[in-house]
């Protein structure tokens, strides 16, 4: 029997953006076929078995009992500077990205060097994670990801005992993604975690969100996720993992060294050099909420940081 | 100039001044201002007022270049609509985005740079609002004009405030503040005299190469005619 890979069936390249979904409930709704013509941008929707089910989810709020970002607030408004700079530009731009085949290369300082498909690394075992997502910026969300723990991926290549650091590397290709033509950063985008933190059971690889494939525009078709700290941390359409000896140097630190430290744990103490980081705004709510430390997840992570001394912060 | 090309430009500014606001007004009740609306309103105004600022101060080069003299009323209205959108901007900002909260906002607004640049180029405004009249600007006289001077330094405080908001690698506010700082350029009196200089010279020139020609034209007719 010829094996096909379920990446192979399903183009996942064109997805519904926020105007044409509600453009078609509309038309839904109210049978008429004017709506359609009203919108400026009319763009073909191929209708895939999976992009006709609806967003799933197992729950409705977070662990705190906040409620969850809609779908459609999380698919239509991020940050992927690969892109465009414009977070709401971005669901626009994603109609040329592949996200198959795709593989992910994990080496460096391990005993066990291996390339993935994309399709290998789906049969990790797969899991609901409801996470809060603080941007930088002062913006944040509640997302349920799927995925699995980054620890088991580490496990799989046995890493070697002088390997300190994880290091992250999104895809680069111009063509495909516009914003790296851009001459202000050093592509392809960096991150990096400490290796403990890297294994600690908070840390995922997520495939998907809402109970389905992950969209271009969230990091397709594979990122990281570290819910407490700030949300450039966590590297969208990674390509590349490598163990590491010495502390690698992020996109955002060689940018401006002065504002973008490595770790970047979510502090309300701790502002960012030209901003306050006091407060956030809940995508969907009006008004501010209080920052919390770690993002909420102190009881989780303090571990990680026993002085917690400021360096942590940055 | 015609009571009718007046008016005309007259509707056009008004008209073009405030379609931001109704495109605003739209978009928030259609709910089709991004996932972050308060966020997405703040910069639209902002942005708004910060071009504005920029149309106004181009109308005395403009003038001083091409001649454009029935433009000069209109800084007035522009600049009272770039203040409009100012205040706004800042409403926007304590009272809808803080909610009025004076501990989060102290936070917020006096204790980041980016936050008092922005303030102070809004501040700068509100003596300029007025004294725009022109009751104020008979009684102040000559002052009046060194007051209202203070406009190039909000718009250059202004595209200051955009460029430390947002991250590092983002250019565009560098942008706005080449073109305002260009602008002021072509305002500082040599400037201005060597470019109202060479406007004469080339409307002598247009001017002289049109009567000989039309000289040319008339005698070309009566030897035509001979």
């Amino acid at each position: 029997m010829v094996k096909i890979r379920s990446s192979e069936i399903t183009p996942e390249h064109l997805y519904y953006s926020r105007r044409d979904f509600l453009k078609g409930a509309g038309i839904l709704t109210s049978g008429s076929i004017l709506l359609a013509a009203c919108g400026g941008r009319t763009t073909p929707v191929i209708s895939t078995s999976e992009d006709e089910m609806p967003p799933e989810t197992t729950a409705t709020v977070d662990e705190l009992g906040d409620p969850l970002t809609s779908f459609i607030d999380v698919t239509n408004f991020n940050n992927f500077y690969e892109f465009t700079v414009d977070k709401t530009g971005v669901a626009d731009l994603i109609g040329n990205f592949r996200t198959s085949p795709w593989q992910v290369e994990v080496g460096g300082l391990v005993h066990n060097p291996k390339v993935y498909d994309i399709d290998d690394l789906r049969s990790f075992m797969d899991e609901e994670r409801i996470y809060r997502m603080r941007c930088v910026e002062g913006w944040s969300m509640v997302i349920p990801w799927n995925g699995f723990p980054l620890a088991s991926l580490l496990q799989d290549v046995e890493p070697m005992a002088d390997a300190k650091y994880v290091r992250f590397e999104t895809l680069y290709d111009p063509d495909q993604m516009p914003g790296q033509n851009s001459p202000w950063y050093t592509w392809p985008y960096v991150e990096g975690l400490r290796i403990d933190e890297a294994m600690h059971d908070l840390t995922i690889m997520a495939t998907g969100l809402y109970g389905k494939s992950m969209l271009a525009q969230n990091g397709a078709p594979i990122r990281l996720v570290v819910p407490w700290k700030y949300g450039f941390k966590s590297i969208k359409s990674i390509v590349k993992i490598d163990l590491v000896a010495e502390q690698p140097t992020s996109l955002w630190m060689a940018a401006a060294p002065n504002e973008y430290g490595f770790y970047a744990n979510v502090n309300p103490e701790v502002p960012h050099p030209r901003w306050s980081q006091a407060t956030e705004r809940r995508i969907g709510e009006s008004g501010r909420r209080e920052t919390l430390l770690f993002n909420g997840y102190t009881e989780e992570v303090s571990s990680l940081y026993p002085n917690q001394s400021p360096s942590i912060f940055f | 100039m015609t009571n009718t090309r007046r008016a005309g430009i007259q509707l056009v500014t008004h008209a073009a001044a405030l379609t931001p606001m109704g495109l605003l007004l739209f978009d928030w009740v259609q709910n089709d201002l991004t996932a972050n609306p308060i966020q997405a309103a703040t910069l639209r105004t902002g942005k708004t007022a910060l071009v504005l600022l920029i149309v106004l101060l181009a109308i005395t080069p403009l003038n001083t270049i091409f001649g454009l003299r029935q433009l000069i009323p209109m800084r007035k209205w522009l600049g009272l609509y770039a203040a409009l959108y100012v205040g706004v901007h800042f409403f926007i900002f304590i009272g809808i985005d803080y909610a009025f909260d004076f501990g989060l906002l102290k936070d917020a607004l006096f204790e980041k740079r980016y936050a008092l640049v922005g303030l102070a180029s809004g501040l700068l405004l509100i003596p300029l609002v007025f004294t725009s009249t022109r009751g104020w600007q008979r009684r102040l006289g000559k002052k009046w004009k060194r007051l209202h001077r203070f406009v190039y330094l909000s718009a250059f405080l202004a595209t200051v405030h955009y460029a430390w908001l947002v991250k590092t690698g983002v250019r565009v506010p560098l942008v706005y503040m080449a073109i305002v700082v260009l602008l002021l350029v072509l305002r500082l009196s040599p400037i201005r005299t060597a470019a109202s200089r060479l406007r004469y010279s080339a409307l002598n020139r247009i001017a002289t190469f049109r009567k000989r020609w039309r000289r040319k034209a008339a005698h070309d007719i009566s030897e035509a005619l001979d």
